[in-house]
């Protein structure tokens, strides 16, 4: 029983975290999907809409404003306007003037701005990491009282149903709407698009901010749940929403979905059963075994080499 | 001016002022416990508002600006000239490298000891490049975990000389062999994918390394990192003031003259002024081998290569092999200057770098390489005031730098012909 009770819990934990990282995930998903770069400053984007919601909360409490669901919300409102901003920004200015050259470019191109945003952070302000309160407390306890009890708290349980309102909500967007429509088909044949009259431009930026809005719901998510954030926080983070798009299948977006959960549950396996510091081996170690028997992903569509 | 042209500018500078202004504009300090929001200084907020203005006014008079940048004469007026037949270029290169070299080794008696020791590290990273230079450059593969190769190479002979005494000449090649087969290891399951895949493969492969060396800490002293490796030896004279092993002399005592702490740094300088000529014209000899050139042949069209009977999976990895085989050498060398290593040399940062070198140099280029190699070196050394500002700057000018000329400081040039447009 204290077994399965250990065992639960860890899964609760993992899918808490495979959930965020999804979310971070599906950024790289779609603008790979679209345009075939690895987007590297997109952990960078996520670590700013961690710090504008900080910003904002600190902001708040100043002002005196202490309902609960307001201050999350505006928090939520500024830290997507404020990534989202970020991700058009990248976009026009180190990546459109590098677009179609050769896949080398962009990639140097988006290190760069990864370079120059954590450092940006970091000299606005400051290196030392800041400690982000939990404004959601409490959670329920299941076993019995004496031995090891499985808990959820009402933290986790909100990353859960974020991500779970923000992953509906992308599915019926790209499955429905226009903009939805002409990303699917900017990703399929970005020429070809272009002929029929889409304004490529236009969704290739949409799915930065897309993307970068996602990440910023993360990062208010994930600062809260870890406690604390500094500018390097958005480094790993990245990697590992990259290592989950890879493994769910890079261009998918249930891929990227399905690979946040296994990462994140391989990960807290790791923590829980092994030892903390080897869990970022093993995610890449399982990224590294994926690729190296199923290159396309979980979800992935076999690619068709064209002569 | 268009209406276009002026939305367009307005939505620019309010993004501007959306991404500037809570970042840059309010200042989060931890009190105790407790955070406190404070506004940053008045000149800060002044500059947001000036940048917003600057974005508003380029973007709506961009057409103009942009004609007008156009029409400046080219500056570079040998841009389009036809590379020179191969003969003189190698002549030519040849006369180059020898200036280059009785520079450099000119080099300590004339500078300061500072310098002679940030020279060194610049030929560090002078083989490092031109290693990751075959990798990326010659043979197209993108390796972002380059510098778990270095790391090898480095705690290889730290290992070596903490557990077993050995000694740099031992350790040269051993590092540098284990480093080739740490690469070869690697390769050998992971060559077979595409090149975005491999890059992340790679780069996860360098954050395995690099957590390995921090949490094994009964081998590799974790985060404290391993201190004592011993300077290199010419012929078994010792460079420091008293003798550290038996049957050795000390340089000093052997010339009969005073002892110099500079002597081991110009020492230590000219190995790896030596080692990075060798790995200079070993590499240089490959280019023109039958293998150098099937690396080329793969980047260029893999299909064609392939049907033509070049074994894919043999000549990436034997690019690969030997790029990390120079990593390794580097790592010796680096381990033995410092006399310290730590896995904090070896991140992520390090990898981004080096292939910023390669990228900056001109893919394929080895003179561009090491140019690139010193300017990126040398340059935040120069600007020590704007320190703060290094790394900054070093991402901003990487993307600039991939904007306005992609193509690298010296492209590496071939003979083509260009078809004449029809009048």
């Amino acid at each position: 029983m204290q077994d399965l009770l250990y065992f639960i819990q860890q899964l609760i934990n993992g899918l808490t975290i495979g959930s965020a990282y999804a979310l971070i995930a599906i950024g790289y998903t779609m603008v790979y999907g679209i345009i075939g770069m690895i987007n590297f400053a997109h952990g960078e984007v996520y670590m700013i809409g961690a710090y504008t919601a900080l910003i904002t909360i600190t902001g708040l409490a100043t002002l005196g404003v202490a309902w609960l669901p307001l201050v999350l919300l505006i928090a939520l409102i500024c830290a997507v306007i404020v990534a989202s901003s970020m991700g058009w920004a990248v976009e026009r200015i180190a990546y459109r003037p590098v677009r179609g050259r050769h896949r080398l470019i962009p990639l140097i191109s988006a290190i760069g701005m990864s370079i120059f945003l954590q450092n940006y952070v970091h000299l606005a302000q400051g290196s030392r990491n800041m400690g982000f309160p939990l404004l959601i407390e409490g959670g329920f306890r299941f076993g019995a009282e004496d031995s090891f009890q499985t808990s959820i708290s009402y933290m986790q349980i909100t990353i859960f149903i974020t991500t779970l309102i923000c992953m509906t909500a992308l599915s019926l967007f790209i499955a429905r709407s226009r903009t939805g429509r002409a990303c699917r088909a900017v990703s399929q044949d970005l020429g070809m698009s272009n002929l029929l009259g889409i304004d490529t431009n236009k969704i290739i930026a949409a799915t930065f901010v897309i993307g970068a809005a996602l990440a910023a719901v993360a990062g208010l998510l994930l600062g809260m749940y870890y406690g604390s954030i500094d500018p390097l926080f958005g480094f790993i983070a990245g990697l590992k929403a990259f290592t989950a798009a890879v493994l769910g299948g890079i261009g998918s977006i249930p891929g990227a979905m399905l690979g946040g959960l296994i990462l994140g549950v391989s990960e807290s396996m790791t923590s829980g059963y092994l030892s903390g510091e080897y869990k970022d081996v093993v995610s890449f170690g399982l990224l590294i075994l994926i690729l190296l028997f199923k290159p396309t992903g979980l979800l992935g569509k076999p690619e068709v080499e064209k002569i | 001016m268009a209406t276009h042209n002026i939305k367009h500018a307005l939505f620019s500078a309010i993004i501007t002022l959306i991404i500037s202004a809570p970042i840059l504009g309010l200042d989060l300090e931890s009190a105790g416990t407790e955070l406190k929001l404070t506004g940053a200084s008045t000149s800060t907020l002044v500059s947001i508002v000036l940048a917003a203005i600057v974005v508003f006014l380029f973007q709506t008079f961009r057409d103009s600006i942009m004609g007008a940048l156009g029409q400046m004469p080219k500056l570079n007026r040998f841009a389009d000239r036809e590379p020179m037949p191969q003969e003189k270029r190698l002549k030519l290169e040849n006369i180059f490298l020898i200036v280059l070299v009785a520079g450099a080794l000119l080099w300590p008696f004339i500078a300061s000891r500072g310098s002679v020791d940030l020279a060194t590290l610049v030929l560090i990273y002078v083989m490092l490049a031109l290693g990751l230079n075959v990798v990326v450059g010659l043979a197209g593969l993108l390796d972002l975990g380059y510098v778990a190769f270095y790391a090898v190479g480095a705690y290889t002979f730290a290992l070596l000389s903490q557990y077993f005494g050995v000694s740099f000449w031992v350790a040269l090649p051993t590092g540098a062999l284990i480093a080739a087969l740490f690469g070869f290891l690697l390769g050998f399951p992971v060559l077979r994918l595409r090149g975005d895949y491999l890059a992340i493969v790679t780069l996860g492969f360098g954050e395995i390394i690099r957590i390995l060396l921090n949490n094994w800490t009964s081998l590799t002293g974790g985060p404290n990192g391993i201190g004592g490796i011993p300077d290199p030896t010419l012929f078994g004279m010792e460079f420091g003031r008293r003798v550290k092993e038996e049957g050795n002399i000390s340089f000093h005592d052997f010339f009969g003259i005073a002892y110099d702490s500079t002597h081991k740094i110009i020492f230590l300088y000219l190995i790896a002024l030596v080692l990075a000529l060798v790995t200079f014209l070993i590499i240089r000899r490959l280019m023109k081998m039958p293998v150098g050139r099937s690396w080329e042949a793969l980047r260029e069209d893999e299909i064609a290569a392939r049907s033509l009977g070049l074994s894919r999976t043999g000549v990436k990895l034997s690019a690969f092999t030997i790029g990390a085989f120079f990593a390794g050498f580097a790592g010796t060398v680096f381990a033995s200057k410092q006399g310290f290593i730590s896995p904090e040399s070896f991140v992520f940062l390090e990898s981004a770098i080096i292939l910023a070198i390669v990228v900056l140099g001109g893919m394929g280029s080895q003179f561009g390489v090491i140019l690139a190699a010193v300017a990126v070196t040398v340059l935040p050394e120069l600007a020590r005031e704007f320190s703060e500002y290094r790394m900054l700057i070093f991402g901003a000018a990487m993307v600039l730098m991939m904007v306005w000329r992609p193509q690298g400081l010296m492209p590496m040039r071939r003979i083509h012909i260009i078809l004449k447009k029809q009048e």
